[in-house]
Formats: C-alpha cells, structure tokens, sequence
C-alpha cells in the first residue's frame, strides 16, 4: 500500500525517505478512520513538541543558542521548554552522561509521560565522545534509554541540532498513535517502585536507597533491624 | 628569598629546600611539622600567605602526597609546600581547614580522587565520585575496569553522617557529624534544575523561607579529564581544556598551551601572541554576555536572553571565520595557532567592537535599572574581601568584594603588559556588583581589542615545533586570566612524551564554595540570584 508522503517543512522528500527505520514503521496498514486520525494527531504532536530543558555540558549552550533568535526552534513549535520532566516530550541528552549522573538520567525519564522520546546530542551522549576512555564515563547514553534521534557533532553546530528534531518530527508524524505509541510501555521503563503492586526491574534497589530530602529518617529503620538480630 | 628560607627553617628544621634561583620557593616538609607550619604562614606577619591557589593531590610513585601552593596578597611573594604521607596504605595529613576556607572542598577532592585523609575535617566525604566509589582513580595502581565500578542504576545512597578524623594521644579517632538534624526541612535543588546552571545538586535546609545551611554535591559531570591526560601525548590534552569551561574555551587552551610552551622553552612568534590576546578577550565579552542573558533568564526576564545571544553570535561569527569552531574552538596549538586570522578578521572585529557600545545602553536600559532586579541584586549574598581570598574566589567575583586579582594586571602574560586598561573593582561584593564588573569589563575588553587590532604585528602565526613533544623533567605551573576567574594548569613531568600528573585548576570550585557561606541567612529566592551572579560553569567545577 502507498502511503501518503508526509510533507515536513523545509526538509526535501528524498532527503527525509534515505532511513531504513521509516520501513519499519509503515510495516502495518491501518485502517481509514483510525489513520486519518492518526495524521491529525500526529501533525499536532509533530509541531509541538515541548523539550525538557537538561543539559549537562557544552551541548546545552548551543541548545540555548537554538532558543535564541538567529536559529528560533519556535519555527518548529519545539520553544515551550520545561523545567519539569512531567510536562515534556521530550528529553534532549546535551552532554557527557557520567555514571554518578546515570540513575538520575533514569528517573528523569521515568517521570517524563508517554509518549516520549530521547535525542542524544552531541559525541558524548551517542558514544562517550572524547571522554569515552574515561573511568567515570557512560559510554553512550543509549545503554541506559532508549534513543530515538542521535545527532553527532562536538558540540553539535545549531542547524544540526535543528535537523536532528526536524528527524523527530518526522518520526512522529510516522506513528501510529492509535494503539502502538498510547499503549503502555514495556515495564522496564516504567517509574519504579512508586507504584505499589507492581514490580519494575529497579524496583528493588529503588527500595534499597531511597533518594530522600532527610536520611536521618532511615536510621530508625536500620536501629529495628539491629534490634530484631539482638533479640533473635 | 632567603629570608623566606630562614624562616621556614626556623619552623621546620628538616624541610628540604629547592628552586631556590627562581621566584617561588619550593620546600618539602614532613606531616608532623606541617600542622605547625600552617598557622605561622596564615598569621605572622612576615608570611601572611592569605590566598591558597591550589592544593594539588599527587602520586609520586611511592608515597602519596599534596603540593600547596600559597600566595601573600599582602607582601606578594608566593610558595610551594609538598608533603608526602608516610604510609601508602593510610594516607594521612594535617588538615588546612581552620586556616584556609577553600582547603574544605580541596581537600575532599584529594581525598576523592587519592584516599588521602585529612586530620582535623570536619566532613571527609567524596566530593565528585559515589559514595559507594570502590578505589581511588588517581592513583597509579588504580584499576579501572568496569566490573568493579560499573554503571549503577540505582540511586545514589546518601546518608547524613559526615565522618572526620581527629587526633587523640597519638591515635586516629574517627567521628561521625550529623549534617542535617532529624527535624531540619531539607529541600533539593538539583541536579535538574534550570537554576543551577547545569547539573549540580544543593540540599538546601529551610527554615520558612530563610536558608540556614546548603550542602552542595559536585560530579555529576565528573569525567576524569585529569586522570584521561595522564595517558596522553602532549598536543592531545590540550584537545579537553576546552570541554571544561566551555565559555572561555579559548582561555583555557592558553593556559596548558603557555604552561606547555614554558616547560620547553619555546618563544611563539609577536603574531600568535597578538592574536591569542584577542581571541581571549573576544570569548570574554561573549561569556560575560552570555552570564547577562542567564541572570535575566533566571529572575525572570526573557527579552535581555534575546538582545544577548543576538550579540554573542557575531563574535561565534568571527571565530568560526578563522577556521575555528562555534562554541569550542580548537584553535590554539602548542607553539601559537593553528591557522592563520581570516582576511575578513581585522575588518569584522573592528565592526564589532564599533557596535556593541551601542548596544550595551540599551542592555542596561532593560534590565539594570529594573527595580525587581535591583532589590533581588543589591545588597543580597554579600561576599568580603577576607573572604574572597580564604576562599580562593578569583575573577570578576572577587574583584567586586574589592580585591584586585586580574592576572592581567598583576602578572602579565601574553602581550598584556603592551595594553592598557583598567582593572574593574567594586566594594560592595553583592549580586549587584559582581554583575556590574563584569558589565564593565565588557568595555576594557572592547579596549584592548582596540589597540591590540591597532599593533596586529605580520609575521608567522605558529612556531615549528617537534613531532613528539617531550618536557624536561620538573613541575610547571601557569594561569591565567578566565571570564570566572584564575584558570591554572599544574604539570609534573617526569621527561616522557606524557605528564606524569596534569592538574587543572577551575575557577568555578571555590565559587561554588562560596555559595553556603553566601546565602545562609538569606531567603531560598536569594539563592537563585547569587547563583546566577557568581556565574559558575559546572563542568569547570567538575572536570
């Protein structure tokens, strides 16, 4: 079945069609109703999609450098940067991940809705970059999550930072929001250990080391347990 | 000199003495007499070593140690301590805290990165690694493969006990201090939040609204530069000194480069000079714009974010024209630069600097006059001389608490001894003087860059220089003059093709030292605007 060539702004065609993965997401048909739907939704999601404002390094002054006025991002409806990961699309990885940073990663993204996407940005994010040798260094941040856009460069020059999310939008235009992209996760990205019942991958560790505002109420617990083994 | 000498001796017998020919005395005393030596250099008058520029953690092979170095405000002489520690096995020296402000956060590196313990902390934690860090990575013999430390995805266990160390009748006793008390309200800031400036995490402990203690936790960008550069050649690390403090890559580049260069002996041609001068000061301007545009974005004001990127993108121009990068340059090399100026330089640079002084009224027209801006700004987050230099607060931020500092001025390097140009200084030390300073020093860039265009000598822009560049043994140190403030390299070369130990010294550290001491007593809201004002880079901090 042909399907409609999705028209993206100042992107050619034959530039946009050159991606193995686009076959992957037009496996499926859909039918009429539920793919005219789909469009509509996926061209409002395509042009507003809202980016968590984290960066770690370098990468995040050229992602505010896009911000500005020269490159605007507002031309693509990516400008309603959140400081909350509950209100963003997605989360643009701006930077070297190092592993005392890894578990927050993770979380960010844990609290982040569906449907969501990641973009690693920059050399560091995609592999470790020039730091990939490091004893302290993620290499990649795709060992962690699962990374829909990646755009090379270090830093990452503004128009590719651009191109990178005119890539995402094409990607979302894609979807089938119906049924694949609003369905759940798979539970191994779910928010761990929040939720009681269920029990996620990190669930357990979760309850291990609780990231608390005040350690100190821990101590009673640990003082019970020592209690219990006296009296044992 | 040798009156210096005298009276180290008369100190500490057994301290051994070199470097006597040179400028800066270098003396190795042992961990007992160190203890002692500390409180003659910080009070007697004939020392009065005020200013600690870096503590430097070192693996000397056999034994562990540090190497001090201390510098007099008052009487402008400066020195080297090295102490090694007796044993490898425990690690332990006399701790500089009670003298020195910023050995707190120095120390705790060492102690990170080395295992090194220091007697008399108050709080011997990891700065930059986890908690539950197996090993010391700075060591030689560290290993590094990934099993023993691996990617953990579980949360980092925080506990609040701090332990330090104290010394009872000869015997190491350690203790355990509460940080926080079971009934303190205790916020985190970080490390996602927009107002830290990149990830940096603060546990904040409130009560109401006013901040009574802020714990900061470095690291999460902590990538092991140091320890990466001990593996590599020479012009290879030059390549990481701009990934620290992105915005004055340039500066920073300058410094390993003219510590490189220094160690070999090797002259760099007028115009590598003239144009090194200029590269710097043009990446000032750009990252004291870029500070502007972030304070506004922080107290909430969005146009001034526009008006600054608008001009900071024609200085990325004219780098990007001279065949360097936009944000990270990669243009100085050892022996001067790697290309030569673009024809179109002199021309666009004249333009600029002809331009932005139109420009900055209107700057001060939006946002300094600002009401909300001054009440948030002035008189907020007070930093004094005294404790400007305890601190080892350097840059425009110690230049507002009074204290000249500008490595320009003081100690010349480059070709700033043939400009001229005022050194900014203010007495208030608030949020609104070290955001002034900085203003203002974006006019004695724009004048230096003027005569410095006037004289651009014509000539080579690199020196011819070895294809395998090997230092003659020794310790090199050189710094200069960052946008934030002293930026230092230390090298300890042991006369191979790579350094046996490679030390940046990050101007943002103390800065971020200071931010406890900034805002206690003040309100939470306050701790946005001091933030903002100190102006710090977090992979500076972090390295």
């Amino acid at each position: 079945m042909e399907i409609k060539k999705p028209k993206i702004k100042g992107l050619p065609y034959n530039e946009f069609k050159d991606n193995e993965y686009i076959e992957e997401l037009r496996r499926n048909g859909v039918g009429v109703i539920v793919g005219v739907l789909d469009e509509l939704i996926n061209w409002g999601r395509s042009n507003s999609v809202w980016p968590l404002t984290f960066a770690t390094s370098c990468c995040g002054i050229e992602f505010m450098s896009i911000g500005a006025a020269r490159y605007d991002f507002a031309r693509f409806g990516f400008e309603v940067t959140r400081a909350s990961p509950r209100q963003a699309d997605v989360i643009m990885v701006a930077g070297t991940i190092v592993t005392k940073m890894a578990p927050v990663l993770l979380r960010l993204y844990e609290q982040m809705a569906d449907p969501k996407y990641v973009v690693a940005v920059g050399n560091c994010a995609i592999s470790g970059g020039p730091f990939t040798n490091s004893y302290h260094v993620v290499q990649g941040v795709d060992k962690i999550l699962p990374v829909d856009v990646f755009i090379p460069g270090c830093p990452t020059r503004p128009e590719a930072l651009l191109y990178g999310m005119m890539q995402l939008q094409r990607k979302i235009k894609l979807e089938h929001f119906f049924g694949e992209v609003n369905k759940k996760e798979p539970k191994s990205h779910q928010m761990p250990a929040i939720y009681p019942g269920e029990e996620p991958v990190f669930a357990e560790k979760y309850k291990q080391h609780p990231i608390l505002a005040n350690a100190a109420q821990n101590r009673p617990q640990a003082d019970t347990k020592q209690a219990e083994t006296k009296a044992e | 000199m040798s009156t210096l000498k005298a009276q180290i001796q008369n100190i500490c017998p057994q301290a051994a003495f070199s470097h006597e020919d040179t400028d800066t005395l270098h003396a190795e005393v042992s961990p007992k007499e160190l203890a002692g030596l500390f409180k003659h250099l910080k009070t007697d008058k004939t020392f009065l070593f005020d200013y600690m520029e870096d503590l430097i953690g070192m693996d000397f092979g056999e034994k562990l140690g540090v190497i001090y170095r201390f510098y007099s405000t008052e009487n402008k002489q400066r020195i080297v301590l090295i102490c090694q520690a007796e044993s490898r096995e425990k690690p332990e020296l006399p701790s500089a805290t009670p003298w020195w402000g910023i050995a707190n956060f120095y120390e705790r590196e060492v102690y990170d990165f080395f295992g090194i313990i220091f007697i008399g902390h108050p709080d011997m934690r990891r700065l930059f690694l986890r908690n539950d860090w197996v090993g010391y990575p700075l060591r030689k013999d560290y290993d590094a493969s990934p099993e023993i430390n691996p990617v953990r995805l579980d949360a980092e266990p925080m506990d609040d006990i701090a332990p330090s160390y104290s010394e009872k009748d000869g015997k190491i006793e350690e203790e355990d201090n509460l940080r926080f008390q079971k009934d303190e309200y205790v916020v985190n800031i970080g490390p996602q939040h927009p107002a830290t400036h990149g990830v940096l995490h603060f546990q904040v402990s409130l009560e109401g609204e006013t901040v009574k203690k802020v714990d900061v936790h470095c690291g999460y960008i902590h990538r092991g530069i140091e320890k990466m550069c001990e593996s590599l050649t020479y012009p290879q690390t030059i390549g990481y000194t701009d990934r620290l403090d992105y915005l004055s890559a340039h500066q920073n580049r300058h410094a390993l480069c003219a510590c490189i260069e220094e160690a070999m002996g090797l002259e760099i041609p007028r115009r590598a000079q003239y144009i090194r001068a200029l590269m710097d000061e043009l990446s000032r301007i750009q990252s004291h714009l870029l500070m502007y545009a972030c304070y506004c974005m922080d107290l909430g004001a969005l146009t001034p974010f526009f008006y600054a990127f608008r001009d900071r993108e024609k200085i990325l121009n004219i780098f990007e024209d001279s065949g360097a990068g936009r944000l990270i340059q990669n243009y100085y090399v050892i022996g001067g630069v790697s290309r030569d100026l673009h024809p179109d330089f002199v021309k666009k640079t004249a333009e600029f600097i002809k331009y932005l002084p139109t420009v900055l009224p209107e700057y001060h027209k939006v946002f300094t006059g600002n009401v909300i801006f001054q009440q948030r700004s002035k008189g907020i987050g007070i930093l004094t001389r005294e404790q400007a230099i305890s601190n080892g607060v350097t840059g425009p931020a110690a230049r507002a608490s009074g204290w000249a500092c500008d490595l320009r001025k003081h100690q010349p390097y480059s070709v700033y001894d043939e400009v001229e140009f005022n050194e900014i200084i203010r007495t208030g030390g608030d949020c609104f003087d070290r955001y002034m300073v900085r203003m203002d020093e974006i006019h004695e860039s724009i004048a230096i860059i003027d005569q410095l265009l006037a004289k651009l000598p014509e000539g080579d822009y690199c020196a011819k220089t070895k294809p395998v560049i090997k230092l003659p043994e020794g310790r090199y140190f050189k710094s200069v003059e960052t946008a934030r403030g002293e930026f230092g390299v230390f090298i300890e070369s042991r006369g191979e093709k790579y350094p046996w130990r490679l030390k940046f010294h990050p101007p943002c550290l103390p800065l971020v030292s200071v931010v406890d001491l900034l805002t206690r007593g003040g309100k939470i809201a306050d701790l946005i605007s001091i933030g903002a004002s100190l102006d710090y880079v977090v992979p500076d901090i972090d390295r």
